[in-house]
């Protein structure tokens, strides 16, 4: 995830402290992992750089420095860029799973334990995010159900795998 | 729309009809042998007129009576038939005495060679009845010995009981009470056209036949739509794959069209295989041969053409009201309330037919059968009409109850017009039959004669004949097995002068005891003599009963014992007596004479006749009656008195009628069966998910046996209604006073019910089955 | 294998064969009060035949299921289903809701089997349905709501009865996600709240993410994952 893109984003709606611009994020997309005060810094210092921000001003006032800041056209025109450019789906064509599992196959280890016991912890991590969802907002909901999402889908794989163990265990062992 | 599209869809749904697996090949088996079954009954009915006028030709053909008034003189080709019919149990026995008089004496049809003196032939169901357990009685009455049997051609029936024996010197009791005369040749061709049927006789067998032909109707209309929901889902998928809805209507067209013509063979096979078991059946005393059951040609054609033509007809009404989308068929969201005016016209319609022809069947005037058949048929279409509206009505206000009743009536409500056709066939057979007996109940007087015979006196009567010895005869008949008492009277009557005689009197002789019989007596002793005054010829009694008056006996023309006068003058110490009925229930008047104040010379001309009362508790009491009655003379048949004697005539259609119901009522309650399983398969995971969370078998049970009671329950209310009103109709028509006969009322209701029962009773083991939790398998 | 104290049902080495084929082969099953637990396997594994005869509608060949400490195999056929209306509750994948019922009629079924007043039936019957968002529905059949709606009503009638365990066999098979995760939650969320045990026989991890801990079912045998791992 791009941190710049998304601070560039949050400055749309209009200028803001640097402090205001960490809450913001937290607030929407941090979720587990808050962000550093000096992330927030040292980002804001590159888009200053890069000309996509302005300060807006500066308050005096107690603590630290409190810079405003304010999003420039150019910067405008990057989040446009960022928010158009489809995401490259992943690959998924390296999996450390399939690699166990044929290993398994090949040292005639119980390939299908491995797959029950995959199945096991992801269906935790399911639980997990699941109750997460349930006592979230809406924010949350989403965020869970995407990883949800992809866990069911390496459970299938995991399920369609179990139930091809055989011609596997035949394909690996030619 | 080219006749090659019409027959490539209607072929296509003749396919469907039966592709499709298992499923589709029951359900075509269904709507076939349900068609089957109707179209069976259509042709037994369209025989029924055959078989019984081929009986009539037989019957008429072994006619043995000569009506002529000269007598034939014995010669080469005579032949002496004496009557010698019997009783046995409760089944009439045909039996003749021959005695061929010359080498060219007609034969008897059916008859190969005549019987020798002492033996017979006899019918197959009697050499069945004879060599078995049940026959001993009848073995002991028939002491001959069976040289061969009677053929096909000399019976009227299969279970027909007949025999022919051989006998000697039979002209000389052909001059005593026997029946019977010399012929020269059997049958009678002067009495080819019976008299004319009566006119209601003929609103009677017309009625029968629309009556017992409709619920066939709703019935083949029925049949023709199981497996409705299925068929539904297919066309439904045909649309989905680009068939317009037309097409889709032709598709089904075909596919009833495909059952019924497999019916129509089903139905053939059906009625040949019915054809032959008729032949070992004996329904209601009537027995045919399987040649018999030939349909006329024409009938016959008649039904192939209407059964395929009303299958597609109703199919093509069924989804009239039916949307077929590709994705599912859609029923006209909620159907428009049924509406009763025009239901109601039906009826209404059929009455006003009828109504202009009451009070004709008094004057012999007769009846314009097209109106009394579209009469009756309206009426009866009415009730097919008015049903699913009732049962709409009435199920809409049905209250709460146990959880059995909610699901019933909620189903109900929901589909109320599939419960009523269920139930249409029998609410038909119920009200035609209700108004049926009520018809026959009321013409009752007519053609029902209430005998006055008080059976709690006397069971069975029989003459004694003339010249036998009167007293052997009665101890005879007092040794018989389970007699209780033997009333033997004895009558003369005497004139009051000699030769031509201007009033004659009746003078009874018996014993004191049974001259209790007939007169309330406060002392009686042999040798007594009492005057009643009887409830007739109350004046010519009073006078010749008078003390001191001569009588006459004289022999009549016939030239009995010898033909001397004989005089007898009335005692001077005759007492008067009061008369009661005797057990004929006949007040006699006249002069009783106790046998020891009976001149010797009077004796002669006396002739005796017996009143029988046996013990009903004595198994066979009648049997060992007629037993002795045969060892005294085979010609002699005591007569079994019964309450109620009836016209022949009318006991045939009644009992036409019976027989029919009962088909009637048995095809019906198998297709409600069919439909009934159909729809139990079609809620099979339903079941299995509701014995899942506990439902008791016996629930589910009883709201199977409230989906069809309440329908049928309000059916039979109709058709009561119906029935009644018709049958006033009927009544007033033939100018009889209107009752309602509750009996029948109750009893054909009582058998629809039973139908009912039958049919729920039936489907439970079925449903058990289904609640078996395999239902919830999805796998 | 021994069952983990205060279990309320427990299944010990079930068999059961229709005919040639084996459903069962040796499972095992337990669950404590209140506890989700899904049972999770390949399709025909006998995953279905597993919950049948906990539920005791089907009886094993061989096997013994113990709920509160009575032996639900030894019982009459009157007396399972006595268990099943008072102490279970049902919801299956489709074809359950009785078509001819109103919603609340259906939901008041189990009770007014059990003998209540049909007035005092449909009026918990309603309490639950107002739970399950679904009190709108009273009026209307079974034919004429969602299939998302229809199953909350079938989840409404499981427990209208404060059953002590709820057999769920597929309740989101025939749902799209949206409204069969949110049958899932309610019917969880109830459950909990009443201390329902739920089996929940599933072949969606989505759904059996709901549970507290899920059992494999293969090949007619079951495979605890709580105590494998």
């Amino acid at each position: 995830m791009s941190i710049g893109h998304t601070l560039l984003g949050l400055l749309e709606s209009g200028p803001r402290h640097g402090y205001d611009l960490k809450r913001a994020f937290d607030e929407k997309f941090g979720h587990d992992r808050p962000l550093h005060y000096g992330q927030v810094y040292s980002t804001m210092s590159r888009l200053l750089k890069n000309g996509l921000v302005e300060v807006d001003g500066i308050e005096a006032g107690g603590g630290p420095e409190r810079k405003r800041y304010a999003i420039t056209e150019a910067g405008i025109t990057d989040v446009e860029r960022w928010l158009a450019t489809p995401e490259k789906p992943e690959p998924y064509l390296q999996s450390t799973l399939y690699t166990k599992v044929v290993l398994a196959l090949l040292t005639h280890r119980d390939a299908a334990d491995i797959l029950d016991g995959q199945r096991s912890e992801h269906l935790r991590s399911m639980r997990i995010l699941t109750d997460r969802k349930r006592k979230g907002d809406l924010a949350d909901q989403l965020i869970c159900d995407h990883a949800l999402f992809h866990l069911e889908a390496d459970l299938r794989w995991l399920e369609l795998t179990a139930a091809r163990l055989d011609k596997l265990r035949e394909a690996v062992a030619r | 729309m080219s006749a090659r599209q019409w027959g490539r869809d209607l072929a296509m749904g003749a396919r469907f009809a039966f592709a499709g697996g298992r499923e589709g090949w029951t359900r075509a088996l269904l709507t076939a042998v349900g068609v089957g079954l109707g179209v069976a009954l259509l042709l037994l009915t369209t025989a029924i007129p055959n078989a019984l006028a081929e009986r009539d030709r037989r019957e008429e053909a072994r006619s043995d009576h000569t009506f002529g008034q000269q007598e034939l003189p014995r010669a080469d080709n005579t032949l002496v038939v004496v009557d010698a019919d019997t009783t046995y149990r409760d089944r009439d026995v045909r039996g003749r005495l021959l005695e061929p008089e010359g080498a060219k004496a007609p034969r008897p049809p059916g008859v190969a060679a005549f019987p020798a003196d002492g033996e017979m032939v006899v019918s197959p169901a009697l050499k069945e009845l004879l060599a078995s357990d049940d026959g001993k009685l009848l073995r002991e009455r028939l002491p001959y010995r069976i040289s061969g049997t009677i053929g096909e051609q000399g019976l009227v029936g299969s279970q027909e009981l007949a025999y022919y024996a051989g006998g000697k010197g039979l002209m000389e009791r052909l001059a005593g009470p026997a029946g019977g005369a010399r012929i020269d040749s059997f049958g009678n061709p002067d009495l080819t056209s019976s008299d004319p049927w009566d006119p209601v006789l003929i609103l009677l067998v017309l009625v029968v036949f629309v009556v017992l032909l409709m619920p066939v109707a709703v019935f083949i209309a029925a049949a023709v739509r199981f497996g409705g929901e299925q068929r539904d889902r297919r066309l439904a998928a045909l649309r989905l794959v680009g068939s317009d809805s037309r097409m889709t209507r032709r598709i089904a067209a075909g596919e009833a069209l495909a059952g019924s013509v497999l019916g129509l063979v089903l139905g053939t096979g059906f009625f040949l295989l019915g054809r032959q078991l008729a032949a070992s059946a004996e329904v209601f005393r009537i027995s045919v041969f399987p040649s018999y059951l030939n349909p006329s040609p024409l009938l016959a054609v008649l039904v192939a053409l209407a059964v395929p033509t009303a299958a597609v007809l109703v199919t093509i009404l069924a989804l009239r009201g039916v949307v077929i989308e590709p994705l599912g068929v859609v029923r006209t969201a909620r159907p428009a309330r049924r509406r009763l005016w025009w239901r109601l016209l039906l009826p209404l319609g059929g009455l006003a037919l009828l109504y202009p022809m009451v009070g004709q069947g008094d004057d012999g005037g007769n009846f314009n059968q097209y109106l009394v058949v579209g009469g009756v048929m309206l009426l009866l279409i009415g009730v097919t009409a008015l049903l699913p509206w009732v049962v709409e009505t009435v199920v809409a206000r049905l209250g709460s109850g146990g959880v059995a009743w909610q699901l019933a009536v909620r189903r109900l409500q929901l589909s109320s017009g599939v419960a009523a056709r269920m139930v249409n066939g029998i609410a038909v057979a119920v009200a035609g039959a209700i108004a049926l007996q009520m018809l026959f109940a009321g013409v009752e007087g007519t053609y029902t004669r209430a005998s006055e015979y008080d059976v709690s006196r006397a069971q069975m009567s029989v003459d004694v004949e003339d010249r036998t010895d009167t007293a052997a005869t009665i101890a005879k008949y007092r040794d018989t097995e389970g007699m209780r008492k033997v009333t033997a009277l004895s009558d003369i009557h005497l004139g009051d002068r000699r030769g031509e005689a201007e009033t004659l009197i009746q003078v009874t002789v018996a014993d004191c005891a049974s001259l209790r019989e007939v007169a309330t007596l406060r002392d009686c002793r042999d040798g007594d003599v009492f005057a009643v005054k009887g409830s007739e010829y109350e004046g010519d009694s009073e006078r010749l009963a008078k003390p001191g008056t001569t009588l006459w006996a004289e022999s009549d023309d016939s030239g009995r014992p010898g033909d001397r006068a004989v005089s007898w003058t009335v005692p001077h110490d005759i007492r008067r007596a009061e008369s009661r009925e005797d057990p004929t229930g006949y007040e006699r008047g006249g002069i009783l004479i106790t046998p020891g104040a009976l001149p010797e010379k009077l004796g002669a001309f006396v002739s005796t006749r017996l009143f029988l009362s046996v013990d009903p508790s004595v198994p066979d009491a009648y049997d060992h009656v007629r037993n002795t009655a045969a060892r005294i003379d085979p010609t002699v048949q005591p007569m079994t008195w019964r309450s109620i004697e009836s016209n022949d005539r009318y006991a045939a259609i009644r009992t036409g009628l019976s027989v029919g119901a009962a088909c009637v009522l048995a095809l019906i309650g198998a297709s409600m069966l069919v439909s009934q399983l159909e729809q139990l398969r079609e809620r099979r995971k339903l079941l299995s998910s509701l014995v899942a969370f506990g439902t008791r078998r016996r629930t589910l049970s009883l709201s199977v046996l409230w989906q069809t009671a309440i329908p049928i329950g309000l059916g039979l209310l109709l058709a009561a209604t119906v029935g009644i009103a018709l049958g006033a109709v009927l009544l007033r028509m033939t100018n009889t006073s209107v009752r309602v006969d509750w009996p029948s009322v109750l009893s054909m209701t009582g058998i629809g019910a039973g139908v009912v029962l039958v049919v729920t009773l039936l489907s439970l083991p079925p449903l058990l089955k289904l609640m078996r939790p395999d239902g919830l398998r999805t796998e | 294998m021994t069952a983990p104290a205060g279990s309320l049902l427990v299944a010990r080495d079930l068999r059961k064969a229709y005919g040639p084929t084996t459903a069962l082969d040796g499972a095992e099953f337990s669950i404590h009060p209140g506890e989700v637990v899904a049972v999770m396997g390949p399709s025909g594994s006998g995953k279905s035949t597993l919950l049948h005869c906990l539920a005791g509608i089907v009886t094993p060949d061989s096997g013994s299921i113990t709920y509160d400490g009575r032996e639900v195999t030894a019982m009459s056929d009157a007396e399972r289903s006595a268990l099943r209306r008072s102490a279970f509750g049902f919801v299956f994948q489709f074809g359950q809701l009785v078509p001819e019922l109103t919603c609340v009629e259906n939901v008041a079924l189990p009770l007014r089997l059990s003998g209540s007043s049909r007035k005092e039936a449909e009026r918990t019957a309603l309490a639950w349905m107002e739970r399950l968002e679904v009190d709108d529905l009273r009026k209307k059949r079974p034919g004429e709501v969602s299939g998302g709606q229809g199953q909350r009503v079938a989840v409404a009638r499981s427990l209208v009865t404060n059953p002590r365990v709820v057999f769920a066999d597929e309740p989101t098979g025939a749902l799209d996600s949206f409204n069969g995760e949110r049958v899932m939650e309610l019917l969880t969320d109830a459950a909990r709240s009443a201390n329902t045990a739920v089996v929940l026989v599933t072949h969606e991890a989505r759904v059996a993410a709901y549970s507290d801990r899920e059992i494999v079912v293969r090949d007619g045998r079951s495979r605890d994952m709580e105590r494998v791992v």
